[in-house]
C-alpha cells in the first residue's frame, strides 16, 4: 500500500473554539464539525503538541477532557494567562484570543 | 406566571438581561416586556468587577454595580406588571447599598411596595487567617505579601430561595456562584431537594447556559464566513424553558438578532468549565458529560442529560489585594518603516522608564497588529522582521504594572511625550492609568459562612 503526503488543513476548517479564563488558567474547548475531523484532531491536538508548539503560552501543566458524543475536546492550560486578568501585562489579559491561537494550527487529514 | 395549568408539564421560562456588568442593557428590556417570562436575572459580576467594586469603595464611592441604576430602571415597571421576578448580583461589594439604590429607583417609577430582598454574609474578610492555604498558586494568604482589599464567598442558591420565599420581586446579591441566579428560582418552584444532585446539577447547567447571556445567542461565536450571525447589533438575549426534571428548551424572543443553535449551546457550555463531569458550584458537582443537545425548532436547543454529585464541603472565597498600578501608553506609526519606528519608539521608552525613571518592574511593548495578544509577556519569540517590514500602519503600546501610581503615570506621560520627542510621524497617543487588584482563591469551612437576608420594601 503505498503512503501518500498527509493533506493538512488549518483547525479553523475544522473546528471552532472558544476560550475562557479562571484566575491564571485558560479553559480552550475545542468542537469538531465531523465525527472524521474529531478522530483526527484528537489523535493529534494533544497536551504534548500545544506545550511543543507554544512553549512560551503553555508553561504550566494542560490537561485535555474528552467528550466523544459531543464531538468536544476541553483543554485547561495552568498559568498560561500572565497571573490572570487582574495581573497580567497582555492587553488580552483574559485570554480570550487563545481560542484563535489553536485554531491557527494545522491538522493532517486521514487518506491524503 | 407558569404558561401551562397542568402541573406535571409546568415550565418555568427564566430569561438572562446580561452577562457582565458592561453588558447591553436594552436587550433586557425586550425580554421584560416581551418574555413572558416569571424570572428574569443579571450576571454583572466578574472577578475583575468585585475586585474594582472594592477598589471603588476604598476611595468612597458605592460598592454597588456602577450601572445598576442604569439597568433596573428600564426593566422594574415591565417586570412587576409581568409578574417576572428579578435576581442579580449587582450588589456586588456593599448589596445593601444596592437593595437600597434598588428601592430608590422603584419608589422614583411609582412601584412602591416593590419588595427587595437584600442577601449578605459573602464578605468573609473577618474570617481569614495568614495560614490559608492558596488554591491558585504556591504558598498561603499571608505570603502574598500585599495590602488585602476584601474576601467573598462564593454563596449558593439557599439565600436566594429564601429571598424568593419571602415574596420578593426582587433578590440583590453580592458575591454569588453564577449559575445559582438561575438554579435559585428552580428550587423555588419545583421543590428541589437540598441533596437532589441530578436535578441540582441540570438547573446549575440551565444557569450556566444562560449566564453569560449573548454567548448563547450569537454573541462570542460569530466567525464571519465560518459561522455567519445575521443581526448581530440586534441580539436577542437568552430564555430558558425549564421543566420539573431540569430539562430545558433554550430559545430567544422572535424577532431578535442572533441564533440559537447547537453550535452556540455546546459552546457555551463548555466555557470556563474544567471537567465537564465535574463543574463544581457551592450547590452541587455538576455532570455535563452525559448532555444531549438536539435542535428542536428554529432558534430552539433542548438540553437533557446534566447530572450531579455531592457539592463540595468548602466555598471557594476570592481574595483581593491592592496590586498597584497598570500605566499604558499607545501611539501610532504608518506607511513605509512603521514597524520600525514604532519599535524604535518602544525601545525608547523603555530606556527612559529604566535609566532615568528607576523602574525595576517589568515593562511589556506590544506592536499591535503583529501579535501582540497571541504572544506572553516574557519570552516571547522574536518577531519575523520581513513580515513587520510589510505593516502599513502599526500601533505601539507600551505597559508596566507598579506599586508606585507615579511610576505608571510616568510611563502613560513618557508615551505622550513621543508626539514630538519620538520617531518620525507618531500619531494618536494616549494614556492611562488603573489601580488593579491581585486575585487569589482559598477555600472556607461552609459551616462558618452564614449568608443573611433582609427584606426591605420601596
Amino acid at each position: 500500500m503505498t503512503r501518500h503526503s498527509p493533506r493538512t488543513a488549518k483547525l479553523h476548517d475544522l473546528a471552532s473554539a472558544r476560550a475562557g479564563d479562571k484566575g491564571d488558567t485558560a479553559s480552550i474547548a475545542v468542537i469538531a464539525d465531523t465525527r472524521e475531523a474529531y478522530a483526527a484532531i484528537k489523535a493529534q491536538l494533544t497536551p504534548e503538541r500545544l506545550r511543543a508548539e507554544f512553549p512560551d503560552r503553555f508553561r504550566g501543566p494542560v490537561r485535555r477532557y474528552e467528550l466523544p458524543a459531543l464531538l468536544a475536546l476541553n483543554f485547561v492550560a495552568e498559568r498560561a494567562l500572565d497571573g490572570g486578568v487582574n495581573a497580567s501585562l497582555n492587553l488580552d489579559a483574559h485570554g480570550k484570543a487563545l481560542s484563535y491561537l489553536l485554531l491557527g494550527m494545522e491538522i493532517e487529514l486521514p487518506g491524503g | 406566571m407558569a404558561q401551562d395549568a397542568t402541573a406535571h408539564a409546568r415550565t418555568i421560562r427564566i430569561g438572562c438581561g446580561a452577562g457582565f456588568s458592561g453588558d447591553r442593557v436594552d436587550p433586557a428590556e425586550d425580554l421584560a416586556r416581551r418574555g413572558a417570562l416569571d424570572y428574569l436575572f443579571f450576571e454583572c459580576l466578574a472577578e475583575r468587577t468585585l475586585a474594582a467594586a472594592h477598589v471603588g469603595m476604598a476611595e468612597g464611592r458605592p460598592g454597588h454595580d456602577p450601572h445598576l441604576s442604569r439597568r433596573l430602571t428600564p426593566v422594574l415597571a415591565p417586570c412587576r406588571e409581568a409578574g417576572t421576578r428579578i435576581l442579580t448580583n449587582m450588589g456586588s461589594a456593599d448589596p445593601m447599598a444596592g437593595g437600597e439604590a434598588a428601592a430608590e429607583i422603584a419608589r422614583g417609577l411609582g412601584l412602591q411596595g416593590l419588595r427587595i430582598a437584600v442577601v449578605t454574609g459573602d464578605d468573609v474578610a473577618a474570617l481569614l487567617t495568614p495560614d490559608m492555604k492558596l488554591m491558585d498558586a504556591e504558598g498561603t494568604l499571608g505570603e502574598v505579601g500585599l495590602p488585602m482589599i476584601g474576601a467573598n464567598a462564593y454563596l449558593g442558591a439557599a439565600p436566594l430561595v429564601d429571598g424568593l420565599a419571602e415574596g420578593a420581586d426582587l433578590v440583590i446579591t453580592g458575591r454569588i456562584a453564577d449559575p445559582a441566579l438561575a438554579l435559585a428560582p428552580l428550587i423555588h418552584e419545583f421543590g428541589w431537594g437540598d441533596a437532589d444532585w441530578s436535578r441540582l446539577g441540570a438547573g446549575t447547567l440551565v444557569g450556566h447556559l444562560l449566564e453569560c447571556a449573548s454567548q448563547i445567542t450569537g454573541g462570542y461565536f460569530a466567525d464571519p464566513g465560518r459561522k455567519d450571525v445575521a443581526g448581530m447589533a440586534w441580539l436577542g438575549y437568552p430564555l430558558a424553558e425549564v421543566g420539573a426534571d431540569g430539562a430545558a428548551v433554550i430559545t430567544k424572543l422572535p424577532d431578535t438578532g442572533g441564533l440559537v443553535d447547537r453550535r452556540t449551546v455546546l459552546e457555551q457550555m463548555l466555557y470556563e468549565v474544567h471537567d465537564p463531569a465535574a463543574y463544581l458550584t457551592p450547590d452541587v458537582t455538576a455532570d455535563f458529560s452525559g448532555v444531549a443537545i438536539t435542535q428542536a425548532g428554529t432558534d430552539r436547543v433542548s438540553v437533557h442529560g446534566a447530572s450531579g454529585h455531592a457539592r463540595p464541603e468548602g466555598l471557594k472565597v476570592t481574595v483581593g489585594f491592592a496590586g498597584g498600578f497598570l500605566g499604558e501608553g499607545e501611539i501610532s506609526y504608518a506607511g513605509p518603516g512603521a514597524a520600525a519606528r514604532a519599535r524604535l519608539a518602544g525601545e525608547v521608552i523603555r530606556t527612559r522608564m529604566v535609566e532615568l525613571h528607576g523602574c525595576q518592574d517589568p515593562i511589556r511593548v506590544d506592536l499591535l497588529g503583529l501579535g501582540a495578544l497571541l504572544t506572553p509577556t516574557e519570552g516571547a519569540a522574536a518577531p519575523d522582521p520581513d513580515w513587520e517590514a510589510l505593516a502599513p500602519e502599526v500601533r505601539l503600546r507600551v505597559a508596566v504594572r507598579s506599586r508606585s501610581r507615579e511610576l505608571a503615570e510616568t510611563l502613560a506621560r513618557e508615551v505622550e511625550a513621543l508626539w514630538c520627542a519620538g520617531p518620525a510621524g507618531g500619531g494618536g497617543a494616549r494614556g492611562r492609568v488603573t489601580q488593579s487588584v491581585v486575585t487569589r482563591s482559598v477555600l472556607i469551612d461552609r459551616a462558618r459562612v452564614r449568608p443573611q437576608v433582609k427584606v426591605i420594601t420601596a
